[in-house]
């Protein structure tokens, strides 16, 4: 059994009256994964914020496993997070639009380059062991321009890209920054099926090449279960169902949040009920 | 004690003009998400306007102060309320898709605009008034100090608290309101649901410069003299207003425009008059950093 | 049927300009229409209604047109064109670029040597030069970093004042205060910055507006230590390294430049040397800028500006990078203050109002925030224009209000903004493919 890598324990967020999660517990594996689906409005997002601490839970433990222990995102600030290995992509796509494709990966790598460039300093005089750093972090975003088949569009600015181009990107800078866990918000949304397949084959390739934790929200079905190993189903911010996607596929409570009630003349047709 | 009673009394004033102008601030921002950096200078034009009507009245014989003052009021309210509509047609409109920093440049560059607009059509001097409305009530008397209530002081307040409630009246009851209101909360869905976008907010504009209006006719008759650059400070000063009353706010804009008059009366009559903005500025600034809804303001949730 | 067309075309195009004419009316005339004036018996009117009827005639005869201009015209103008950073129009575009700005630094070098450079013509110069390099520092803070500062007079105040102050009380000269007034508008500006940066971009503003105005009012009124509204005097004017740019030598000191050099004494040598001192401190405020783009913090400022929720997301600390923005931004502005001050000998209040932030904010957003080159153009526009009669004085900054308005509405990234990628991937392809050089 591997271990967790993500334990979120009674994740509860209130705004004022109304509860969008409640008491929400699951865990994320690394090198697996884990789907985050329910109905619209079900809080999936808003789980994804607390996570990446955009928003502060109401209650709730949120535990990260590293090598060197765990942290507990609940208490960090959002770009302490993302430090500490969780990267994100957004449901509107997000990327810098007036920035070249490569440049928003180079971006994400910010962190290693600023200590590489002596916090600034270093790299204004032009300290070789700076434009070693540069150098490697270039080559890296190209491997990941490869891998997402952006290679000839390095230099274009991201907002000329068409959409499933933009979407792949975001996932490329997402990973740019070497996370542990790779939190996706609706990756496949707008993507025709040629597209969705090439989605499924790429979060493959990095759950098998990177083996991180990935955490996927998604309506999208093929996405959810083609690829997923664990998923999580939530209705008005609870947790109603969890387990592999078989199972989900087939619970009645998860059928009754994505359907409804069946209507009572259904019903009586069927034969009672 | 009654030295300080006269300086309630004269904060109360100024503060019931500070809120008529932070309301069109606190308007605007609730249904468009942006500050009218050009609004203090509609201010601005507004006593211009006033002062240029009661020189008219003069050269045409009108003496009755009743008549004349509604004259006035009528006068600046119409005019003033046509520089509003036109700023944000020409200035704010074109940029409601654009990126974030757009309509605020576009209004900065609108201030300055009009800002030397007047200055230029009406010369940089100071403009002085003729006393229009004299005299006051002895309130209480305490040695050599009279407590005085002037009649300006009260039309000042008097008119604000009638605007007040008319405007809440609007607010709440009238379809304008419901519409100001719908837009306010989700300018999408409103415009789904068959509202007219555009003119609710034109006409969000043109309260918000009607009451700045109203508020250039009171300052003008109780200093006395106006000049371009009042709009600019009262601006300032009436953004401090709406912001520490909760910007979005109606009751918000006037409380804090009360607390803001209040301060700059107590503050230049107990510490000292030359440090009196900063005192104001001060309140902003502390307000942003420890409460940036305001005493009355709704607590925005960041969208991600 | 297409006259038909056309006609109902005209007759809508008729209302619309027939409205506009009559906003026109309601805006010019109680404003234009009448103009107070002071008499002894106090305040009358005069009337010019000339004036109006030429403003709504201007804008009936306008609205018109630009109704009844052809479509496709109008077309052209509503896209900006989107911009593909490879390519060979790039490349030339940017080769273009680099010659204009090689040719402009040298014309700026040789510009006092040149036979018509006169002392008027230098002093402009060094005007032009001061708010190029204002526009510069300003430019990292809001074209760069996309913070709206509307105080940055502020930091020039700060390095004027600070300038002004040590070399008075501490006899320091030029070269030795430079480099503390920058230190002093630096920390300035981390102490304005950490309490506000987290501060959404309106609200930002409107702070460091107040704060802008809190530091006028401060120097307008503690006299004590700043001079009050009188300022401060005697500020000392720098030396050829050492050397005075005086006539005759003061008693046991150096002798003075023009006779080291075996000149004739001309109030122009100093003048020139201020002149040159300007250029490098702006060139070298260019350089810096160039330069930061490249490195890890000057990109976090862009995307910091471009996204900040996404910015956060990919680790980047959003409040130490917008403070360093702001706090390299006021060095700069302190290096500038402290040229004015020895340039001119002595400073007040007045020189640090709202007006000078408007008006340098105004030159970084017409150049194209984040565009050096265009900081550089709306600058000599801005300080070359009114000279050219007091018509242009007059309305100098009425027509930067609304060419500020109007640029927003054609063209918010200003009129030259292109903006260069500072990093790109094909050039090392290329040179990889070539082989180990």
């Amino acid at each position: 059994m591997t271990p967790d890598l993500l334990n979120v324990e009674h994740l509860t967020m209130r705004f004022g009256g109304l509860t969008a999660i409640d008491d929400l517990s699951f865990a994320a594996k690394a090198g697996a994964i884990t789907a985050l689906i329910g109905p619209n409005g079900a809080g999936k997002t808003t789980v994804f914020n607390c996570l990446t601490g955009f928003y502060k839970p109401s209650i709730g433990r949120l535990a990260l496993h590293h090598a060197a222990g765990e942290l507990l995102l609940e208490q960090m600030d959002g770009f302490r997070i993302a430090r500490s290995g969780v990267a994100r992509t957004f449901q509107n796509i997000r990327l810098f639009p007036r920035m070249t494709a490569l440049e928003n990966l180079i971006v994400a790598q910010h962190n290693p380059l600023m200590r590489a460039s002596a916090y600034t300093l270093g790299g204004l005089v032009g300290l070789p062991s700076f434009r070693r750093a540069e150098d490697a972090a270039i080559d890296f975003a190209a491997e990941w321009l490869e891998r997402v088949g952006l290679l000839d569009r390095a230099d274009d600015e991201a907002g000329s890209l068409p959409y499933g181009a933009q979407r792949k990107l975001e996932i490329a800078r997402a990973m740019c920054t070497r996370p542990a866990l790779l939190c996706l918000d609706e990756p496949a949304a707008g993507l025709n099926p040629r597209e969705s397949a090439e989605l499924n084959r790429l979060l493959v390739g990095i759950r098998e090449r990177e083996r991180i934790g990935i955490l996927l929200i998604e309506h999208d079905m093929s996405v959810v279960m083609g690829i997923s190993d664990h998923v999580v189903v939530l209705d008005y911010g609870r947790c109603i169902a969890a387990g592999p996607p078989a199972a989900i596929r087939r619970d009645p409570a998860v059928i009754r949040a994505y359907l409804g009630e069946p209507a009572e003349d259904e019903m009586a047709a069927r034969g009672g009920g | 004690m009654e030295y300080f009673l006269q300086q309630t009394i004269n904060g109360v004033t100024l503060g019931a003009i500070y809120g008529l102008v932070a309301i069109g601030y606190t308007m605007v921002y609730g249904i468009i998400g942006m500050i009218n950096f050009a609004h203090g200078e509609i201010y601005m034009i507004g006593a211009f306007i006033s002062i240029i009507t009661f020189c008219l009245l003069a050269l045409f014989g009108i003496t009755s102060v009743p008549l004349a003052l509604l004259i006035v009021l009528v006068s600046a309210v119409v005019f003033t309320s046509v520089y509003g509509w036109t700023v944000e047609r020409l200035a704010y409109r074109p940029l409601r898709g654009s990126f974030r920093l757009a309509p605020l440049i576009s209004a900065i560059g609108m201030s300055i605009f009009l800002q030397n607009y007047v200055q230029i059509v009406q010369g940089a001097r100071v403009k002085p008034l003729q006393p229009v409305v004299t005299g006051g009530i002895a309130l209480v008397q305490s040695g050599h100090f009279t407590v005085t209530l002037s009649y300006i002081q009260i039309l000042i307040v008097v008119l604000t608290v009638a605007l007040m409630a008319a405007f809440s009246l609007l607010i709440a009851r009238t379809p304008l309101g419901r519409a100001q209101r719908a837009c306010e909360q989700d300018l999408t869905m409103a415009a789904l649901l068959g509202i007219d976008v555009d003119r609710t907010i034109s006409q969000t504009f043109v309260m918000g410069a009607a009451l700045a209006a109203v508020a250039g006719v009171m300052v003008s008759l109780y200093y006395g003299v106006v000049d371009f650059y009042i709009g600019f400070q009262a601006g300032l000063k009436a953004f401090a207003a709406a912001v520490l009353g909760g910007i979005g706010s109606l009751p918000g804009a006037m409380l804090g425009g009360l607390l803001i008059g209040l301060v700059e009366a107590y503050w230049s009559a107990y510490f000292t008059l030359e440090y009196k903005d900063i005192a104001t500025f001060s309140i902003l600034i502390l307000v942003l950093i420890f409460r940036p809804t305001g005493l009355l303001g709704r607590p925005e949730v960041e969208k991600v | 049927m297409a006259t038909a067309a056309r006609q109902s075309r005209t007759v809508a195009a008729l209302k619309e300009s027939g409205t506009a004419a009559l906003v026109a009316f309601a805006l010019a005339f109680p404003l234009i229409g009448f103009q107070t004036v002071e008499m002894s018996g106090g305040l009358t009117v005069r009337t010019r209604f000339d004036w109006v009827a030429i403003g709504v005639a201007i804008v009936f005869i306008g609205r018109l047109a630009l109704a009844l201009w052809p479509q496709e015209w109008k077309w052209r103008q509503r896209r900006e064109p989107r911009h593909v950073a490879g390519g060979a129009r790039a490349d030339a575009a940017r080769n273009v670029a680099r010659f204009a700005a090689f040719a402009g630094v040298s014309f700026a070098i040789v510009l006092p040597f040149l036979p018509f450079a006169d002392r008027y013509i230098v002093d402009l110069a060094t005007t032009v030069l001061i708010y190029v390099m204002l526009g510069w520092g300003l430019n990292i803070v809001v074209g760069l970093a996309g913070l709206l500062d509307l105080g940055y007079v502020a930091f020039y105040a700060v390095g004027a004042y600070s300038f002004a102050l040590l070399a008075r009380n501490f006899d320091l000269n030029f070269w030795e205060c430079l480099p503390l007034a920058g230190v002093f508008a630096a920390t300035f500006g981390v102490l304005l910055g950490f309490p506000v940066l987290r501060l959404r971009g309106d609200y930002l503003a409107i702070v460091t507006l107040g704060f802008g105005e809190m530091i006028r009012i401060i120097l307008i009124n503690w006299g004590s230590f700043t001079g009050g509204p009188n300022g401060l005097t005697s500020i000392p004017r720098p030396s050829f390294f050492g050397l005075p740019f005086a006539r005759e030598a003061e008693a046991g000191g150096p002798i003075p430049f023009h006779e080291f050099f075996g000149l004739d004494y001309s109030p122009l040598h100093r003048l020139i040397f201020l002149y040159f001192i300007i250029l490098a401190l702006a060139l070298i405020t260019n350089a810096f800028t160039l330069r930061i783009r490249r490195l890890p913090v000057g990109r976090a400022w862009e995307a910091l500006r471009e996204d900040e929720i996404a910015s956060r997301a990919l680790g980047i600390n959003p409040t130490n990078t917008k403070l360093t923005a702001f706090a390299i931004g006021a060095m700069f502005g302190g290096f500038a203050g402290s040229f004015f001050a020895t340039r001119q000998g002595f400073i007040s209040p007045e020189s640090f109002t709202f007006l000078e932030s408007a008006l340098i904010l105004a030159i970084v957003v017409l150049g194209g925030m984040g565009s050096q080159v265009g900081v550089v153009i709306a600058a000599t526009l801005l300080v070359v224009l009114p000279e050219f009669g007091r018509q242009f004085a007059e309305f100098r900054m009425v027509l930067f209000g609304a060419a500020m308005i109007a640029i927003m509405v054609w063209r918010p990234h200003g009129l030259l903004a292109r903006r260069e990628p500072t990093i790109r991937l094909d050039g090392r392809r290329r040179r990889a493919q070539a082989g180990p050089a």
